[in-house]
């Protein structure tokens, strides 16, 4: 669009002008109240319905106590730890099944196909180890999970129930200085954070918008709901008695997720009494009425859309990646692998987070997607361990047997409780992927908002990681 | 409510099995295939437009074959998703739009319905409505036909109203707002061949409309309004609509003022440039 200045259209615009100083009333205000007496009339005679008392329905029972003061925010809290724990204790199965079909038995057959094909170590190297087993990491750490979790998130989004959680955050959000419809962007972040942002545009405020934008990125995407799971099943619910693990671990990804919306309200409070200072703006947000999800159908497209979207970017991402991670684990300087001299640089710096230099590397090669992160953790874990019994050699995602062996590898890899938490938080709290933070970029405009979009989680993230193991520390000892 | 309503009711699926086979729901529905996205080329343009939340996804999805995701909340589809289908021989782009509560406001989503409304020129205007929420969709159906006299009302959820075992008379509702009323039930499939009828009968012009223009205009504006006109078809020749940005300049409004100034007026009303509004860059900060 070229933006010429039109003489005619400024005179034209001059005309109007003068005509609305000689125009008594407010026309606007005519013109709106017209329309609305104009639909009562219609609506009056087109639809005849029995008597209006009769409407106390169940529906406006339900949404009496789902939006309740007292019962609001427990319910929210109970279904989406009830969603989570019925996540976590059905994807583990299936994710082995798929460990031991992907990892244990095709990939040692393609490197028996491929060396009899004659390929050269390196090349079998790159594609079978790196590209093929990170890849195949990723289908079998996150397709379950999101099998189960995205089906029943979008029978709770069908059903109605999304619009009364933003309900019930709007005055939270209020109080924050941001737009209630906030909220529902928030909603929209949980399934995919650049869709979150896209979902603003329904904020008429730039200024609140921005806020929306800015701080989209704290509800948990897709990307990161399965390290949370996977995170909270090995470390936390291990903790607890063998029969409440479950429990134990839902209700830590529940608290993440809150966190991330408690980040979200105190971000925007911060920011609306800094750099994006004005009024908050009032709305009305409409109840949709409940409606009985289409089983069928919501297994079908949030299977077909969402499920496999998110695992096709996941592998897009994983094919490449995998490769790097062969390549940083096997091209060698002096004594030791490109890895092992960045990990070793970066040590320090993820001590003081409560972190280490491992998962700040598999932070710098999954920068285009959260998907990849865990995957990325593991093989190289299994590279600074050196624990070749349990990988088929240096830079190879190892072979899984159970999701227990797992945190053993990760133990053995110098972790901690307070390491998984802290991945938790950081995980929560980090820049936005590269697909979010270009649709920052397109939906403001500005690279400056989307520079302070992509910092100022990162900074969050640092100062709660590196308080959170001083804290640590200095309790336990550790 | 309604003491006397004047027609006898009709049924919820109001076609009259008068034994022809052309009125059978399982013949017409045969005419249509679902295009998906392949709309390189079409005979006729189609929009959906309507408050948030009362199924325009779900329209698009069952005439389309398309998946666009739907969900159960106001505010859910914020950009344009195109797709396309042919009934009876002839190709339909149908262009899903924002929800939105008014064509008055200024937020970013309606801003993209009201633009496509206003400069896209669809040669049919389909507006969803909710049949359990009629009299606040009115609001919007009347806004509309100001600006488009071609547009069918598709008034969906009846299965809603039904269960609530409210009735809504279509044939009083085509009377008044002088446009064809359909009564749907998109879930389920109900009433969306009488809607590709509808659809086809406008754009062809087998039915002509003749819609409801609210406001007499008040005497007082007469010269203002008369003035005005003329100098937007001076200034924007061909423009449609020229009365409704008139009246939007006089009453103020800001993004009006603003195209005008930028001399979007005139560049959106060229076909070639129909879809600018996918990218709502410029109307962010």
């Amino acid at each position: 669009m070229n933006a010429t200045p039109n003489p005619s259209a400024e005179s034209l615009l001059e005309a109007a002008r003068r005509w609305r100083e000689r125009i008594p009333g407010d026309l606007h205000e005519h013109v709106v109240e017209a329309i609305y007496a104009e639909a009562e009339r219609i609506a009056g005679r087109a639809l005849s319905r029995p008597d209006r008392a009769a409407r106390t329905t169940w529906e406006q029972r339900l949404d009496r106590i789902v939006t309740s003061r007292v019962w609001g925010f427990p319910i929210m809290a109970a279904l989406f730890t009830l969603m989570f724990w019925l996540t976590i204790s059905g994807a583990n199965v299936p994710s082995q099944l798929l460990a031991s079909l992907l990892v244990d038995q095709a990939h040692p057959w393609l490197r028996e196909v491929t060396t009899a094909l004659g390929w050269p170590a390196w090349l079998r190297g790159v594609l079978v180890d790196g590209a093929y087993l990170g890849t195949a990491w990723v289908v079998s750490v996150m397709l379950p999970p999101m099998a189960i979790f995205f089906p029943l998130f979008t029978l709770l989004e069908d059903f109605g129930y999304l619009p009364r959680v933003a309900f019930n955050l709007d005055a939270l959000f209020k109080k924050a200085g941001a737009h209630g419809k906030q909220a529902m962007s928030l909603m929209m972040g949980f399934g995919c954070n650049a869709a979150g942002v896209v979902a603003t545009r329904i904020i008429d405020s730039p200024r609140e918008r921005l806020l929306a934008i800015l701080t989209n990125n704290f509800s948990l995407c897709n990307g990161r709901w399965p390290t949370q799971i996977l995170l909270a099943t090995l470390f936390l619910g291990a903790l607890a008695p063998p029969h409440l693990e479950g429990v134990v671990a839902a209700l830590a990804v529940a608290g993440v997720a809150g966190l991330g919306v408690a980040f979200a309200l105190g971000t925007s409070w911060l920011l609306s009494r800094t750099v994006l200072r004005g009024e908050v703006s009032t709305f009305s947000l409409e109840l949709p009425p409940y409606r009985p999800p289409r089983i069928g159908q919501t297994l079908y497209t949030s299977l077909l859309d969402r499920t496999l979207i998110v695992l096709g970017r996941a592998v897009t991402f994983a094919l490449p990646a995998g490769a790097v991670i062969w390549l940083c684990a096997n091209v060698r300087v002096g004594e030791a692998s490109v890895a092992e001299h960045v990990i070793r640089f970066l040590d320090p710096v993820g001590f003081w987070l409560g972190l280490n230099g491992v998962i700040l590397l598999a932070y710098i090669i999954a920068i285009p997607a959260n998907e990849i992160v865990i995957p990325t953790i593991l093989m190289l874990t299994v590279t600074v361990t050196g624990m070749t019994e349990l990988g088929a050699g240096t830079g190879v995602m190892f072979e899984l047997e159970d999701v227990r062996s797992l945190k053993e590898l990760l133990a053995r890899g110098g972790w901690t409780t307070l390491t998984a938490v802290n991945l938790m938080l950081f995980s929560l709290l980090h820049n936005p992927c590269s697909t979010t933070l270009y649709t920052i970029y397109k939906e403001t405009g500005s690279a400056r908002w989307t520079a302070l979009a992509a910092l100022l989680p990162l900074a969050l993230g640092a100062l709660v990681c590196a308080g959170v193991a001083a804290v640590w520390r200095a309790v336990a000892g550790g | 409510m309604n003491p006397a309503p004047p027609l006898a009711p009709t049924a919820p699926n109001a076609a009259p099995a008068a034994g022809a086979c052309a009125t059978c729901d399982v013949y017409r529905a045969a005419r249509l295939r679902k295009l998906g996205v392949n709309v390189d080329r079409w005979d006729h343009v189609v929009a959906l437009a309507g408050n948030p939340n009362t199924g325009k996804s779900t329209v698009f999805n069952a005439l389309t074959g398309l998946r666009q995701h739907t969900g159960n909340w106001p505010g859910k589809t914020v950009t344009r998703a195109e797709g396309g289908f042919q009934y009876d021989g002839r190709r339909y782009k149908l262009v899903d739009l924002p929800g939105t509560y008014s064509l008055l406001s200024t937020s970013t989503d309606e801003q993209i319905a009201r633009d496509f409304l206003l400069f896209g020129q669809p040669d049919v205007t389909v507006i969803v409505a909710d049949a359990t929420r009629l009299e606040r969709n009115l609001n919007l159906t009347l806004q509309v036909l100001e600006i488009t006299p071609r547009a069918v009302l598709c008034v969906n959820l009846v299965d809603e109203a039904r269960r609530l075992g409210w009735r809504v008379d279509d044939r009083q509702l085509a009377r008044d707002l002088g446009v064809p009323v359909v009564l749907t039930a998109a879930r389920h499939g109900e009433g969306l061949s009488d809607l590709l009828r509808a659809i086809a009968d406008v754009a062809t012009g087998r039915v002509a409309c003749r819609p409801r223009r609210l406001m007499a205009d008040p005497p007082a504006l007469q010269p203002a309004l008369q003035d005005l006109i003329a100098r937007l078809e001076a200034a924007f020749p061909g423009l449609p609509n020229a009365r409704w940005v008139a009246l939007r300049l006089l009453a103020g409004d800001e993004a009006i003022t603003e195209a005008v100034r930028r001399g979007e007026l005139g560049q959106l009303r060229d076909p070639g440039v129909l879809s600018p509004a996918g990218a709502p860059a410029t109307a962010t900060p």
